[in-house]
């Protein structure tokens, strides 16, 4: 007999430890892997979850954010870290931290083959833009690792990016 | 449509905004708004860009979010707008009342050898922020229009968004400090204080 899904639970370990980092505002483009900690990020008054149009835009919204003397965080798939690139250019100049958590397509068990190219260049092009990457192989690593993400970015001032595999989100399924 | 040629001076139209800056936050867009800026005083308060483009008005939201009880100004190229249409419509789904982006619009990229940008082929920046979702909108061609538009950059509710279009003119290169982490660490301190290196 099966037993019944149930909802995972690091999107919400996630949540709580933006709680306790102070994070006032979650810039996204939506992704199915991020929407729990979505929709627990608007149902949050002391927080103001903000959708945008393309990720670059919340690269320079938590540019704004900081300056405002506010923490944020920037959240979305791994297919957005390319259109963010020039951007994160002047985080790395200005020395903004920069806390992002990307969950990963075209990786463990992907079926759509446009999402690979995307998925292979998405740690060399953080990389080479002055992004610090560290990832979260099983769920139970999520919380520790995003904490220690926050820590390194706002106290150093430096753009940390959180990649969450594809192997804890699940992989897409198609004709569900 | 035609052209309306644009006559006003945006060394001029800048100096006139920031006159009556107050304590409000300015963020200029990377190239001639940051220099028109800088000709117009230097200022702890305005976080000159030299890069970003396309961010300016999102830099703006973010700005404007944290800090609810200043107004926030965003002083923009049309080409630096024209590369974050999208932030219009985030902006406009955000709705933050201290918010103003003004657009320095000389229909051309003025950086890279007076290219036109779309702006002088008719596109139509103030009709677009309208149908974001802004409050309200327009475009300012004459000095009796811009006097009339300079209470509502400071107290109108916003987001307001104001194209005021501006002639080619040169104007003498006014270069403010470059140092990206300067430019952060200074506007911090002169708006939080101690917090600024907590």
């Amino acid at each position: 007999m099966e037993t019944a899904t149930r909802p995972p639970t690091w999107p919400l370990d996630i949540y709580e430890v933006f709680k306790k980092a102070g994070i006032r505002q979650v810039a996204y483009v939506p992704d199915a892997g991020h929407s729990l900690l979505i929709k627990a990020c608007h149902a949050d008054k002391a927080m103001r979850a903000v959708c945008l149009t393309t990720e670059e835009e919340g690269v320079a919204m938590l540019a704004g954010a900081w300056l405002g003397g506010e923490r944020g965080a920037l959240l979305m798939q791994s297919s957005g870290a390319g259109n963010c690139i020039n951007m994160l250019g002047m985080i790395n100049e200005c020395r903004f931290p920069l806390l992002m958590i990307l969950t990963m397509r075209g990786h463990w068990g992907e079926f759509n083959p446009w999402q690979v190219p995307m998925s292979q260049a998405t740690v060399p092009a953080l990389s080479a833009i002055g992004v610090t990457v560290q990832t979260v192989d099983q769920p139970d690593e999520a919380g520790e690792t995003v904490a220690a993400a926050a820590r390194l970015a706002f106290s150093t001032g430096r753009a940390v990016a959180v990649l969450i595999s594809q192997r804890v989100i699940g992989s897409k399924a198609f004709g569900k | 449509m035609a052209h309306r040629k644009p006559i006003l001076d945006r060394r001029k139209v800048v100096a006139q905004i920031l006159e009556r800056r107050g304590d409000a936050l300015i963020m200029p867009g990377l190239g001639a708004p940051t220099w028109d800026c800088a000709a117009a005083g230097d200022h702890p308060l305005t976080f000159y860009s030299w890069g970003g483009m396309g961010g300016c008005a999102m830099m703006g939201l973010g700005l404007a979010l944290a800090q609810p009880r200043r107004r926030v100004l965003v002083i923009t190229g049309d080409g630096e707008l024209l590369m974050g249409l999208g932030s219009l419509a985030s902006i406009g789904v955000q709705k933050p009342r201290n918010l103003a982006v003004i657009v320095i619009d000389n229909e051309h990229y003025g950086e890279t050898g007076m290219q036109p940008t779309h702006t002088r082929h008719g596109v139509d920046l103030p009709a677009m922020a309208r149908a974001a979702g802004f409050r309200a909108a327009g475009t300012v061609y004459t000095a009796p229009q811009l006097k009339a538009w300079m209470p509502r950059f400071y107290r109108q509710p916003g987001p307001i968004f104001c194209s005021i279009k501006v002639t080619t003119a040169d104007a003498p290169l006014v270069l403010p400090v470059r140092e990206g982490t300067a430019i952060k660490h200074r506007f911090r301190e002169a708006l939080l204080g101690g917090r600024a290196y907590e």
